[in-house]
């Protein structure tokens, strides 16, 4: 059943040892992914969910640190790696796009050399120019026109879109078996948004390849992903199959999130927000870290923590009111 | 193209300007170089004279684009005190300046782009206090002040190096350390903090994700970037460099440009001190176009703009 899985995270803990004290960005995340699986991991700004990303690839900055935990790709453990066997799997099995397509690019380097740095550094055997080709074949398939012209380009001379999709060519040259996409389109406006989901959608399904895609867009969660993980304040608090999630939401959180989305037909003065902020990863209490917004906060929330407890088959969440039998 | 043409033509307005300013002062200054020249005991007759064949006696605006149209030519005049051509006295200087400067710049910049490296790759650990110890005293210590340090530890306690120059390449040794520590010390912790800024930058986060290593990242992705800065800072450097050299010559008695300029100054000698500054504000405005040119070789955002 483990082998199955092309990543598996447990009980990770990555935290930042800052003047002010210890912050716990990510505080015991449990996440699974499957072979073509693309799975979503959604939460609002700060809860974690790019340092969980950034512990699967070893990116995690000083003064952060990956405390414990286990990080399996393919099976092989990604903790206590050195720093070279680590990068020898970055680009190659796993890779990342990021955010900003705007900073993510080097502004000094042309744009198809970039990527043929990914094939290069993962293949001695191949020489520059097969390189090359690859490199124009890719940006053919992940549909930048005129390949031949747009890998001499530098950043600057790309829009947004297509530097998105140079960072996807990158990502994807040396068929991962894994992608990890960190907000990938929300520095996009909505045309070119919908574009660059329907291209990470296809190649993953035409490579096999399993997508982890970060975001806060429930939006996108439902146009592509298979299965969802929602992260607060560094835990993950409810995971679904995408549909389940929808139709069953079973943390408070959670339908606070739904019930937010804005939608047609409805009145947007009537748009729901979750009451409270975010609560300081700096100080986090004993039990239930959205106890103070919660609705249905009782006593018991703010002192103990509550387990991940099964609503059905592949569906978990981490709230009493579950264990309390709202649900079977 | 067009744009290097503008930028040449925005450089002659600049020495123009040089000039003009230049010329202002020297006559703004109280005391007659006529005077001076001749000492106490002429007659009314001879200084009349002399300050026709000088040209003082005409307008300053006449004076002005009689100088500038003979310097065009490269006739800077005659100097009041030596009674050569300055352009030949300048041309005599020269060599030894430039063999002080570019030592100097040598050792200035492969010290402190060293250093500013290591620094930044071992940060927080000893070497990297060590060097930043050596160039904090670099940019704090006035030249005299480091030059007199180095001739009192390598030419008088140690003796391994002449106290003087006599322009040799081993003589020269001290008055360019002396020159470029302080020049050292600022493009070290430029490039120090510049090199670790750019470790910060988001695409350097991508150059670890597509599987490089720590070395590849910094030697292909950083080190290009972070030499932005450093460039425009290494040719402000020139231009110290240059007030630099006249402190340095005087002090190592270097038979150079800046002594030509000390000298000038000590006797009210007029041409052969606009001379002097003239050519000193060419090259440095020749040091900064050519670093404005590598700039952009560099960096490519701004190749057409230039
Ligand atoms: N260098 C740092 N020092 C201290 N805390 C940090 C540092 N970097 C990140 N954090 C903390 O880690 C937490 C998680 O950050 P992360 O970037 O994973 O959030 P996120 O869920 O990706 O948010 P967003 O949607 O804004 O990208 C944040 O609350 C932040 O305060
Ligand atoms: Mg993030």
């Amino acid at each position: 059943m483990n082998s199955e899985k092309i990543l598996e995270i447990r009980d990770l803990h990555t935290s930042f040892f800052t003047d002010k004290g210890v912050v716990r960005a990510v505080n015991g995340v449990d996440l699974e992914i499957g072979p073509g699986q693309i799975v979503g991991l959604v939460g609002e700004s700060g809860c974690g969910k790019s340092m969980t990303a950034r512990s699967v690839m070893g990116l995690v900055r000083f003064p952060g640190k990956i405390e414990s935990g286990s990080i399996r790709l393919n099976g092989k453990e990604l903790t206590g790696l050195t720093e070279k066997e680590l990068r020898s799997l970055c680009g190659d099995e796993v890779s990342m796009i990021f955010q900003e397509p705007m900073t993510s690019l080097n502004p000094v380097l042309r744009v198809g050399r970039q990527v043929q740095e990914a094939v290069l550094v993962h293949n001695q055997s191949i020489s520059r120019k097969d390189a090359r080709k690859q490199v124009i074949d890719m940006f053919e398939r992940v549909g930048i026109p005129e390949p031949e012209q747009r890998y001499n380009c530098y950043p600057h001379e790309l829009s947004g879109g297509l530097r998105q999709r140079v960072m996807i060519a990158m990502a994807m040259i040396c068929r991962p078996r894994l992608l990890i996409a960190d907000e990938p389109t929300t520095a996009l406006d909505v045309t070119i948004e919908t574009q660059i989901l329907n291209l990470m959608q296809q190649l993953c399904r035409e490579t096999q390849m399993s997508v982890l895609i970060i975001t806060h867009n429930l939006g996108i969660v439902a146009e592509i992903c298979d299965y969802v993980y929602v992260m607060y304040a560094g835990r993950i608090v409810e995971h679904a199959p995408v549909f389940e999630l929808f139709d069953h939401p079973a943390h408070p959180y959670t339908r606070g999130l739904m019930a937010s989305i804005p939608q047609i037909g409805r009145n947007p003065e009537y748009l729901h927000t979750i009451p409270g902020v975010v609560p300081n990863l700096l100080h986090l209490g004993e039990g239930c870290a959205f106890a103070g917004r919660c609705d249905c906060a009782v006593d018991r929330c703010s002192r103990e923590l509550p387990e991940m407890v099964h609503v059905r088959e592949d569906h978990a969440s981490r709230c009493f009111i579950i264990s309390d039998a709202e649900f079977s | 193209m067009k744009q290097v043409i503008s930028r040449l033509a925005s450089m002659v307005i600049v020495l123009i300007g040089v000039i003009a300013l230049i010329f202002i002062m020297l006559r703004i200054v109280p005391g007659d170089p006529v005077t001076i020249l001749l000492g106490e005991h002429y007659s009314q007759e001879t200084i009349d004279r002399l300050t026709q064949a000088m040209n003082l006696d005409k307008p300053m605006i006449e004076q002005f684009f009689y100088y500038i149209t003979h310097a065009m030519r490269g006739d800077l005049g005659v100097s009041y005190t030596m009674k050569r051509p300055v352009t030949e006295l300048i041309l005599q200087a020269f060599p030894y300046t430039l063999r002080l400067a570019l030592m100097g710049v040598a050792f200035a910049w492969t010290i402190g782009l060293i250093s500013g490296i290591i620094s930044a790759i071992t940060q927080n650990k000893a070497t990297d206090r060590l060097f930043m110890t050596f160039s904090l005293a670099g940019v704090s210590l006035p030249i005299f002040m480091s030059a007199l340090l180095l001739q009192y530890l390598f030419a008088f306690r140690w003796k391994l190096l002449p106290l003087t120059s006599s322009g040799s390449l081993v003589s020269m040794i001290l008055p360019a350390i002396a020159l470029g520590w302080n020049s050292a010390g600022t493009i070290a912790r430029i490039s120090r903090s510049s090199l670790l800024d750019v470790m910060q930058a988001d695409y350097i986060d991508t150059a670890r994700a597509k599987g490089l290593s720590k070395r590849a990242v910094i030697l292909r992705h950083a080190l290009k970037n972070s030499m932005l800065p450093v460039i425009t800072m290494m040719a402000l450097q020139f231009s110290s460099m240059m007030s630099g050299a006249v402190i340095t010559e005087s002090i190592f008695s270097i038979p150079g440009i800046g002594r030509l300029a000390t000298q000038a100054i000590q006797n009210r000698d007029m041409p052969l001190l606009q001379g002097t500054v003239l050519f000193t504000t060419v090259l440095v405005i020749l040091g900064n176009l050519v670093a404005d040119l590598l700039y952009s070789v560099l960096d490519p955002r701004i190749r057409k703009a230039v």
